[in-house]
């Protein structure tokens, strides 16, 4: 089954009807998405700020992921339940759509830099904890981060500019 | 009187400019909605931990330290994306009652943030110390903050 085939299928679907059909299901959608977006990216781009050693220097690498991963987590969680819920509405629609396709490689990219992250610049932290100056892979993480995360927001305005 | 203030605003050439060069309008608006994301997670974490719910590791008063002061350089940069923007479509802005609406959340918002930083400064265990206070505070501006994100996505839409 092509892609494109089941993003016809999602339009479809009742759910999608009724996010179509109603005057202020998209919208409050759309707000609960815009929501988690902006704590994702608030929170990730401390995380990174401080990978950068630009910010809370005073606080180990640890500590700075401690309090700040369960809020990526949970926002993105939700920021994708909701982005689906909006994507099925018009999923053949968005799936045309240049900003759209761009924003998820771009998650995808952001996806691949906080894995490499966790599974292998991680492992070494306890060497660098409670530096400010952070190994360069570190460093890179926490840039590539920020600037793919901007991105995303630029992306996902886009979108909105664009979609038909 | 509005509508007035609008249409000469709309036809001044700085607002001309903001109209036609395309890149403008979606330019300032992702800035403006990053600007958002910084405010929105550090208040998010602050009023979560003036409520007790969240981010024991630090205390009140360094979190209030931490972010706050950020908070206001941040707040500037919305003003200043938030100004362009309604400069380039005034009547979509100060006709529309989700914006006067937001806005008025945001003086709000801000007297709130002033209100948890000065008593900080003058005491910085005051927060530990009357829970009541802490979380009624806490609870208040993270409402205001949910419900000034909203406004401002539904200005499209009203």
């Amino acid at each position: 089954m092509s892609i494109l085939r089941l993003c016809a299928w999602l339009e479809s679907t009742k759910v999608a009807g009724a996010i179509r059909e109603s005057t202020w299901l998209f919208p409050t959608i759309e707000t609960i998405h815009v929501l988690c977006i902006v704590i994702v990216v608030g929170s990730i781009a401390m995380f990174d700020l401080r990978l950068l050693g630009l910010w809370s220097r005073d606080r180990s690498v640890t500590d700075v992921y401690d309090d700040v991963m369960p809020w990526t987590r949970a926002s993105f969680v939700c920021a994708v339940i909701a982005g689906g819920l909006l994507f099925s509405s018009s999923a053949t629609k968005y799936y045309h759509n240049i900003p759209f396709r761009l924003k998820m490689l771009t998650l995808l990219l952001a996806g691949i830099n906080t894995a490499y992250f966790e599974f292998w610049t991680r492992r070494g932290i306890a060497a660098w904890n409670n530096s400010v100056r952070t190994p360069r892979a570190a460093k890179l993480a926490g840039g590539v981060s920020l600037v793919l995360w901007i991105l995303v927001v630029a992306f996902g305005r886009w979108i909105g500019f664009t979609k038909q | 009187m509005v509508q007035h203030f609008c249409d000469w605003l709309s036809n001044t050439p700085v607002s001309l400019k903001i109209q036609t060069i395309l890149w403008i309008i979606p330019a300032v608006q992702t800035i403006h909605i990053l600007s958002v994301s910084f405010v929105m997670a550090s208040m998010a974490m602050l009023d979560l931990r003036l409520m007790g719910i969240a981010g024991k590791r630090q205390s009140i008063s360094q979190m209030v330290a931490r972010f706050v002061p950020w908070v206001w350089r941040v707040l500037l940069i919305l003003l200043a994306t938030g100004t362009i923007l309604t400069i380039g479509e005034p009547e979509r802005e100060l006709l529309n009652w989700a914006f006067r609406t937001k806005m008025a959340m945001v003086a709000t918002v801000s007297l709130v943030t002033l209100l948890v930083q000065q008593v900080n400064k003058r005491d910085a265990a005051f927060w530990e110390n009357h829970r009541l206070g802490a979380v009624a505070a806490g609870a208040v501006s993270l409402l205001l903050w949910v419900a000034i994100v909203t406004a401002g996505r539904w200005i499209a839409y009203v």
